[in-house]
Formats: C-alpha cells, sequence, structure tokens
C-alpha cells in the first residue's frame, strides 16, 4: 500500500510563486482529478509528483520516504500530447518498457524474451481496444487512439501512480466519454493510484473518487505573482451540493 | 477561369514548366556562340555544342595518351572518394557529438562555446596550416571538407535534439530508461533522418571546399582539371565538367532523400514534397 503525504509544499519561479503551502495526503487507489483556472499550477503539481521539477519548500513523502526527484517507472504519465514515439510503431510503443527493463544495453530484445513481450503488450493493447492497429505508426492513428496507446504504454510497466496531464483535452466529446470509460475500468481493475488534471468540471467530477481544486486565496492587485495558488477545495466526489458546483465553476474561469 | 493563384500544373505540365528556363538558357547559348563564331572562328568563350561533345568524348571515353586513364572518370572517382569519405567522417562525429551534447547538460555547457568557436574560424583561411601539417596529399583536402561542414552539422544536431518534445525523454524515463536507452531507443532514430536533410544542406559546402582545395594542390579531381585547363582557356572542358559536377551534386541530394523516406518510414511527408 502505497500513500502519498505532501507536507507545506511550495513552488517558486524566481518572484513568481505558483504553489503556496499545499498539504495533502493520498491513500493508494484514489483517483483524483485536478482543475483550476488556466496557468494557476496544475501542472506544476503534476511535475512535483513525476519528480521532473523540485519544490521550493516543503516535503513530499511515499510511504514516509521522500519521493525520487527524477522520473521512474513506479510513475507513470500521460500527457496531453508527445506521449507517444513517433517512430516505433503501436506494439513497439508498449513493449518498449518491457525491452528497457531487460536489455540494459541495447534496450532491444531478440528471440524467446521477445516473443514473450509481444503477447504481453499485446494482451495489454487488446484491453485498451487497439489490438487491430498493432503495426500502425502513431501518426496513423486518431488523437483518442494515441491516448490509448499512451496508457497501455504506461500500463505495461506497473505503475503505482497514474499521472494524467489533460489527457482528453484534445478529443471530441464522443470520444471522450469512450475514453472516461477505459480509464475507469483500468482504474477498478489495477487499483492504481491516479491523479487526473482536467479543464472539464464535469469530467472532474464524473470521473474519480476526490476532486481538488487549485485557486488563489489571496490576490494582491499590484502584485499577481506574490501568492501561489493552494488547494481551496478538497471534496470527496459525489456529495456535492449545487451551490459549491456554482463556486467551483466560477473559480475556474477566473484569470489567472 | 480560374484565378491564376488557384490555377495548378497537373504532372506533365509541372515538368514541362520546369523544363522552359533550361531550354530557352541553352538556345541562348547555341545562339550567342554562333554569333560569336562567326565574328570570330578563334573564339574560345562560347565553343559550340559539337567542340563541347567532342572534348567530352575525349575526356570521358578515349584513354589519356600520357596515363592510359580515362580522365573523366579518374577525376570524378578521385573527387568523390574525397567527398564521400570526409562527409561519413563529418556525419559521424556531428551525430555522436550533436547527440551527446543535446541531451546531457553537463557536456554541453563544456563543449558547446568549443564548436561554436571553431565554426567561425573560415576553413580556407587554415588551409595552408593543413597543408603544413598534413602535406598536400588526400588528408588535408579532406580534413578541409571535414572541418568545413562540421561544426554546422553538429550545432544542427544538437538543436535537433533539444527540440525533441521533453514529454517523449520524460516518457521514456518513466518507462525504466536509463540515460544511454533514451539515447540509442529514442534519441537517435529520431535524429538520423534530420542529420541526413541537414547533410543535404550542407552538401554545397562540401563541394565548395573539395573544389577549393583540389585547385590548390592536386593532380587529380574535378577541380583539378577544371583550374589545370583554365590555362588554356578550354571552356570546351569546364563548361561540361561544371555541369557533371552539378548533376553529381543532385543526384547525391536525391539519393540522400530517397534513403530517409525509405528507412524511416515512419516520417510524415512534409507538405509540398514527396
Ligand atoms: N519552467 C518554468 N519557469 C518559470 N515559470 C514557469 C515554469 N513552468 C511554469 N511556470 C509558471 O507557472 C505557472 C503555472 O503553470 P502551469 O503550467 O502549472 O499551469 P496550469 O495550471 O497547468 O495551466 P493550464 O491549465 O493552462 O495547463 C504559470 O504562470 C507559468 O508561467
Ligand atoms: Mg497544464
Amino acid at each position: 500500500m502505497e500513500s502519498i503525504e505532501l507536507k507545506h509544499l511550495w513552488k517558486e519561479y524566481g518572484n513568481n510563486i505558483v504553489l503556496e503551502d499545499i498539504s495533502i495526503s493520498v491513500k493508494s487507489g484514489e483517483f483524483i482529478t485536478l482543475v483550476g483556472a488556466s496557468g494557476c499550477g496544475k501542472t506544476t503539481f503534476l511535475k512535483l509528483l513525476l519528480g521532473i521539477e523540485t519544490a521550493s519548500r516543503g516535503q513530499m513523502l511515499l510511504d514516509g520516504k521522500p519521493l525520487k526527484d527524477e522520473p521512474d517507472k513506479h510513475r507513470g504519465i500521460v500527457f496531453q500530447r508527445y506521449s507517444v514515439f513517433p517512430h516505433l510503431n503501436v506494439i513497439e510503443n508498449v513493449m518498449l518498457g518491457e525491452e528497457f527493463e531487460l536489455s540494459p544495453l541495447l534496450g532491444r530484445t531478440f528471440g524467446k524474451k521477445r516473443r514473450e513481450i509481444r503477447q504481453h503488450a499485446l494482451a495489454i493493447l487488446k484491453r485498451v481496444g487497439l489490438e487491430d492497429s498493432v503495426h500502425k505508426y502513431p501518426s496513423e492513428l486518431s488523437g483518442g487512439m494515441q491516448q490509448r496507446l499512451a496508457i497501455a504504454q504506461a500500463l505495461i510497466k506497473n505503475p503505482s501512480i497514474l499521472l494524467l496531464d489533460e489527457p482528453f483535452g484534445a478529443l471530441d466529446p464522443g470520444i471522450r466519454a469512450d475514453m472516461h470509460k477505459l480509464i475507469l475500468d483500468i482504474w477498478e481493475e489495477t487499483k492504481i493510484t491516479i491523479f487526473m488534471i482536467t479543464h472539464d468540471l464535469k469530467e472532474g467530477f464524473h470521473l474519480g473518487t476526490r476532486l481538488l481544486v487549485f485557486d488563489k486565496y489571496r490576490i494582491d492587485p499590484h502584485q499577481p505573482n506574490r501568492y501561489g495558488a493552494t488547494i481551496t477545495y478538497d471534496i470527496p466526489v459525489g456529495n456535492t451540493d449545487n451551490r459549491t458546483l456554482t463556486e467551483i465553476t466560477s473559480s475556474m474561469l477566473k484569470e489567472e | 477561369m480560374k484565378r491564376l493563384i488557384n490555377q495548378y500544373p497537373n504532372r506533365k505540365g509541372k515538368i514541362l514548366l520546369g523544363l522552359i528556363p533550361f531550354i530557352l538558357f541553352l538556345g541562348l547559348y547555341v545562339f550567342a556562340s554562333h554569333e560569336r563564331l562567326a565574328v570570330n572562328e578563334n573564339d574560345k568563350l562560347m565553343p559550340a555544342l559539337t567542340t563541347i561533345v567532342d572534348a567530352v568524348s575525349k575526356m570521358a571515353f578515349e584513354p589519356s595518351k600520357r596515363t592510359g586513364e580515362y580522365l573523366m572518370l579518374s577525376d570524378t572517382t578521385a573527387s568523390l572518394t574525397r567527398l564521400g569519405i570526409a562527409v561519413c567522417i563529418s556525419a559521424l562525429i556531428s551525430l555522436i557529438v550533436g547527440i551527446l551534447t543535446g541531451i546531457i547538460p553537463k557536456l554541453r555547457a563544456s563543449i558547446s562555446p568549443v564548436v561554436t568557436t571553431v565554426s567561425l574560424i573560415p576553413p580556407l583561411a587554415i588551409l595552408p596550416i593543413l597543408f603544413i601539417i598534413f602535406g598536400l596529399g588526400e588528408v588535408s583536402k579532406i580534413m578541409l571538407i571535414v572541418l568545413g561542414i562540421t561544426p554546422f552539422l553538429i550545432r544542427d544536431t544538437q538543436l535537433r535534439v533539444m527540440e525533441l518534445p521533453e514529454e517523449m525523454i520524460i516518457k521514456a524515463q518513466t518507462l525504466g530508461a536509463n540515460s544511454w536507452q533514451v539515447i540509442i531507443r529514442v534519441i537517435l532514430p529520431q535524429i538520423l533522418p534530420k542529420l541526413i536533410d541537414a547533410l543535404r544542406l550542407s552538401l554545397g559546402s562540401a563541394w565548395l571546399f573539395l573544389i577549393a582545395a583540389e585547385a590548390i594542390s592536386s593532380t587529380e579531381g574535378l577541380g583539378y582539371r577544371i583550374f589545370l585547363v583554365r590555362r588554356y582557356l578550354s571552356m570546351d572542358i569546364i563548361l561540361p565538367y561544371v555541369v557533371w559536377i552539378t548533376i553529381l551534386a543532385f543526384a547525391m541530394d536525391y539519393l540522400l532523400r530517397k534513403l530517409s523516406r525509405s528507412v524511416f518510414p515512419w516520417q510524415l511527408v512534409p507538405k509540398g514534397e514527396g
């Protein structure tokens, strides 16, 4: 069981305070959705979790130990774009994670090993509904299929945390609904901890078990960067009344 | 009638339209040469096409009386060998240095200033130094081309590596890749086609340096021949040699482009090419 504990986390870029005093603890298996106005620091928060940015102050603990400050295979990620490798076809994209593990020198496997990885990758591709596009290159896939591929690619490493940065933001509404179902099913099967950023509040409420809203609760009109955003709402999804929803919606529409 | 800006030539039309300037130019030449020869039949500046054909057939299809070699063939082989070796060396160096400096920040900090400085040295200015160090043989000619095009290739490769979306490099790390694996499985395959494109762009300079080096010190080669026969004002040899060099350069560019498209099929064909 892996729990994440963030204590008084701050992130500043020079004089620009992006995140201030974020404290939260997350149990293993939670599905957390993050919303907030554009530019308020959601991606920055995810980057901290992923280890590609370091916090200016505060602690991030995974099971009581400091989180590693560089990406590793325990934390999978799906970005809005550029998550898959254009020079590998669908199945090669998924196999890659296992090949890194089994072949430190070449990052490439042959023979029996390769066949085994292939079987594993095929099973995952079937799971995300890409079994008919195994030999296509990403440029031949639709946006939704590319995101399915990105998810499949992350899943082969069995990460304990999956980070998603507006993964469906560029997709049509109909395809989005399919993707919601897919991600929910996968979450239920694997009980993986998910952090998902979304611009769509409905998506935030529909998916997930817990909604985090990022916002600045203090604003200095003369120095907009004086204060950072923090978590202003932390609500278990499902028991929200309409007024809260309206409040959150208006906070999201605010300009930075 | 559609507007001019909306009218496109079909395949045949496109080729025809492209040929028109060449045919016009050739016609102009024949006319001018004819006029000049009518005034002075010993004019050397614009030899008649028949004179050129004679000269070419002598250079290309008859063994030289002195050496027994087919001169145009031996010139071509000599030049292409130098060019080929130099381009391969440059490509290899820039691939290694460009990728490493592009992806490893500490190496970039240490090596980039040197590369930038070297790229600012005019290569021809150090040609005498090369001749002094490496002698008048093949090495200094190859070195001149290498020095001339490698800094550009390194910088281009480094920029291309840095242009790769950060997301991809991060993604690879979340899949468990170490630095070496990121380089050989993510960066190298995506950079190779871009290196080929950069090579195509630097072929022009490579030819320039080749011909310059051959003009100054050589005993065979396309550049050597042109500068040799210049003494006798042999336009009937110079002109076809220039055309021949142009054809060779065009063929190399074409082959590199085809190579890139066929070895790296995952590339999207850019608009307007194909
Ligand atoms: N590397 C950086 N250097 C300096 N400032 C940065 C850097 N990365 C982000 N910022 C700043 O941090 C703030 C938050 O950016 P972030 O990308 O986290 O916002 P976001 O909530 O993800 O926005 P969006 O919803 O538009 O994706 C922005 O004001 C941005 O200018
Ligand atoms: Mg963002």
